[in-house]
């Protein structure tokens, strides 16, 4: 059962592949070993830094075709990285990510558009927690090699997403903002 | 020529019972708060905690300065053995009014929560983040700040022994108030 979003969002990723009628290997492949997602929360003035080990990225982007371009991104909330084993046995409680209910947040996006030199707005719906909410996202696309790294960062809200329920709503302890950065590495993005 | 103060100075008896405070209080909230289950309540206490360290932290050092600087009052009369011992516990304590504190920075660090101090002063790390070294060096802060436990308690039964009975001027160099009349 686990494991259902991932195929959904593979499906998803192939139905998308197939109606945009790329040519093959037209997919980007996303190397987790170089990619990064982190955020920082603020807890009483303190910048306290967290990270996800296990995420996954169906990309289709094709810079001549930039307004075509799909991303579809699954986080594996379990797999967050915060503190100690503690802190970390926190976060998967109901009031925090409820990783039981909602094991995975996910990005889809549905507009993205062309700023010149290599930026780009990332519109699309961020789920977490079964809370959808449209976002824009600045990313920034640096080419080395055969890599391609596409590089951004956010503010979320974590109350719009019920991320800290119950005792933790009080922001002056956590507060509401937390900056998500992230650095995905693909292969297979043509020059740009 | 200047003779031996009979008192420590007004400076000295005020960083004493300052810092007496200070860190009987950090280490009674660090007690209670150790084993509380994670809660918006424990955050704010660990956070006091750890500025209550900065603070005891800081003072001690502009203590040790003082006390290099300024001439304390010279040993009541008493066995050979007292005084060796008495300096002896002086000397860790003060190791350990830095120690303590300097631990309880280096595991706050390692855990990934850097201490800014009230809120707003944001302190270096000076370890990097890394759960082993944090699981390391979490027991010594513990076992460190017991030891300080055990020295002040062993202090302040000489200061009552010396007071109570053998009626010696000792406590009167550290009281607060009055200088009072030496014994000769």
């Amino acid at each position: 059962m686990k494991s259902s979003p991932r195929i959904h969002f593979a499906t998803v990723a192939l139905a998308l592949l197939a109606s945009t009628a790329l040519p093959a290997g037209a997919q980007q492949k996303l190397l987790p070993a170089q990619s990064d997602i982190s955020f920082v929360s603020k807890q009483m003035g303190v910048p306290v830094e967290g990270k996800f080990k296990r995420f996954d990225a169906q990309v289709v982007f094709d810079p001549k075709k930039p307004e075509a371009a799909k991303i579809a991104m699954t986080i594996d909330l379990a797999s967050v990285s915060l503190g100690t084993a503690e802190t970390e046995a926190e976060l998967a409680k109901p009031d925090w990510f409820a990783t039981k209910q909602f094991p995975q947040a996910s990005f889809q996006s549905t507009a993205v558009k062309p700023l010149g030199g290599g930026k780009y707005d990332v519109a699309g719906k961020l789920s977490i927690k079964g809370v959808s909410h449209d976002i824009v996202v600045p990313v920034v696309l640096a080419q080395a090699g055969a890599n391609t790294t596409a590089s951004g960062a956010f503010t979320l809200k974590r109350l719009e997403f019920k991320i800290g329920d119950g005792d933790w709503k009080d922001t002056s302890m956590v507060a509401n903002d937390v900056q998500v950065k992230f650095k995905l590495a693909l292969a297979g993005v043509p020059a740009l | 020529m200047i003779s031996t103060p009979t008192r420590y100075t007004a400076t000295a008896i005020a960083l004493h019972w300052l810092l007496a405070m200070g860190l009987l209080g950090s280490f009674l909230l660090g007690l209670y708060m150790a084993d509380l289950p994670l809660s918006p309540q424990r955050l704010k206490l660990f956070n006091w905690h750890k500025w209550a360290g900065i603070t005891i932290l800081a003072l001690s050092a502009l203590r040790l300065v003082w006390r290099l600087t300024h001439r304390p009052p010279e040993d009541v009369p008493m066995p050979a053995w007292q005084v060796r011992t008495a300096h002896a516990t002086h000397t860790l304590l003060y190791l350990l009014f830095f120690a303590v504190p300097l631990v309880g920075w280096a595991y706050s660090s390692a855990a990934g929560f850097p201490i800014v101090v009230f809120g707003v002063l944001p302190l270096p790390d000076f370890v990097p983040v890394s759960k082993a070294l944090a699981e390391a060096i979490k027991p010594w802060h513990e076992w460190l700040a017991w030891a300080m436990a055990l020295l002040v308690l062993a202090h302040t039964a000489a200061a009552l022994k010396h007071h109570f009975v053998d009626r010696d001027q000792l406590l009167g160099r550290m009281w607060p108030g009055k200088a009072r009349e030496n014994i000769e």
